[in-house]
């Protein structure tokens, strides 16, 4: 050692050795609303083991998570407490967004299932599947952990950057014109017209 | 087991009677509702209420009223299961609550009002269930297109710099 340094000791990086400690000891929230929980806890249970990446340790309040896990479909009425729960974790905090009703609504594509929570809050990680095997899950989780000691910083400034929206946006065109087209036959005008038409099956009987 | 022509003679003749694979089906003008079901409760012995639910008939073929409201009762010393349907219109589908006489209408009649705009007149905690409060449609309604007016996507977006 050229500097004389004692043998117990290292030099390194602020930043490395915060991410080394965050990337070991991430303790999830688990957000299960669905079948994905179900493998979400099979992924924590003794023969997948998650305690083996450090990532173990589930805690029920937010306020001691700093990566949360949505696991399963988030309809109209669960998404501001998806954003509140978000919002309560401390900083530096991630996501991973598990399984296809949490990336893009999945097989709902109806009008109360959110179709994507990265519409509304941010995500680090996807894993795909339907629900996605404890296996995929454990390398999101390591995937998450490269990503934490590739791009952390100690003062989480690596955030401050990723100030746009990084899902699709809530209203795509196409969205936008279904809503326009459903909204002419609320107001009748389209179902009079077939009416007139008499291309309405039935409906001057049923009103 | 309960006749049509027991139910016709108290309640006229406006009653009929069908029925697919074992299911028997009365059908009875909204007026005289309340008055069969609770005669069949006291008089025949339909102390449970096992489900009530609605189906829209908008272009349904050979349909003639817009919604069907169905009552499905058991009658639990006999084992009889009776299904009494009604019909509701628009614009205003009312029909009376009854709470009266079975108590598990209580979420039932506010499910259907939910996802069909059914109004129970004199239910004691008449409000959306499934729903948020703040929700403006009825979505089992078959004008209400499947994925909504856009209700979903209707939030704030959270970026990671403002969270």
């Amino acid at each position: 050692m050229a500097v004389g340094l004692p043998e117990n000791l290292f030099l390194t990086k602020l930043d490395a050795a915060a991410n080394w400690a965050r990337s070991n000891s991430m303790w999830p929230m688990p957000f299960a609303t669905a079948c994905c929980g179900i493998e979400l806890m099979a992924t924590a249970a003794s023969r997948h083991d998650l305690a083996r990446f450090g990532a173990e340790v589930m805690r029920f309040s937010p306020r001691q998570c700093d990566l949360l896990i949505v696991a399963g479909r988030v309809v109209m009425k669960m998404l501001p407490v998806l954003q509140r729960i978000w919002l309560q974790m401390p900083e530096p905090k991630w996501c991973i967004s598990m399984g296809a009703c949490a990336c893009s609504g999945g097989v709902f594509d109806t009008y109360a299932v959110v179709q994507g929570v990265d519409r509304f809050i941010p995500v680090d990680m996807y894993v795909p599947g339907c629900p996605p095997r404890p296996e995929q899950l454990i390398a999101a989780v390591m995937e998450m952990q490269a990503k934490v000691r590739r791009t952390g910083t100690i003062m989480g400034t690596e955030f401050m950057a990723r100030d746009t929206p990084m899902g699709p946006e809530p209203f795509e065109s196409e969205e936008r014109y279904r809503i326009q087209d459903a909204n002419l036959v609320q107001l009748g005008g389209f179902s009079a017209a077939m009416t007139q038409a008499g291309l309405n099956r039935g409906a001057g009987k049923n009103g | 087991m309960v006749e049509l022509s027991v139910l016709q003679q108290k309640f006229g003749a406006e009653l009929t009677e069908s029925s697919f694979r074992d299911n028997r089906r009365v059908d009875v003008p909204a007026a005289k509702l309340f008055d069969l079901l609770s005669s069949l409760k006291s008089d025949h012995g339909f102390d449970m209420l096992i489900d009530l639910t609605a189906v829209d008939y908008l272009e349904y073929e050979g349909a003639t009223d817009r919604f069907g409201v169905l009552y499905m009762l058991l009658n639990v010393t006999s084992g009889e299961r009776l299904i009494v349907r009604t019909a509701v219109n628009m614009p205003d589908p009312k029909l009376p609550t009854v709470y009266s006489l079975w108590r598990s209408c209580d979420w039932l009649e506010r499910e259907v009002f939910d996802m069909f705009g059914i109004i129970f007149e004199g239910h004691p905690d008449f409000r959306r269930i499934l729903m948020p409060e703040e929700f403006t449609s009825f979505p089992l309604r078959k004008d209400y297109p499947l994925k909504g007016r856009g209700e979903r996507h209707n939030f704030p977006v959270i970026t990671r710099a403002g969270s």
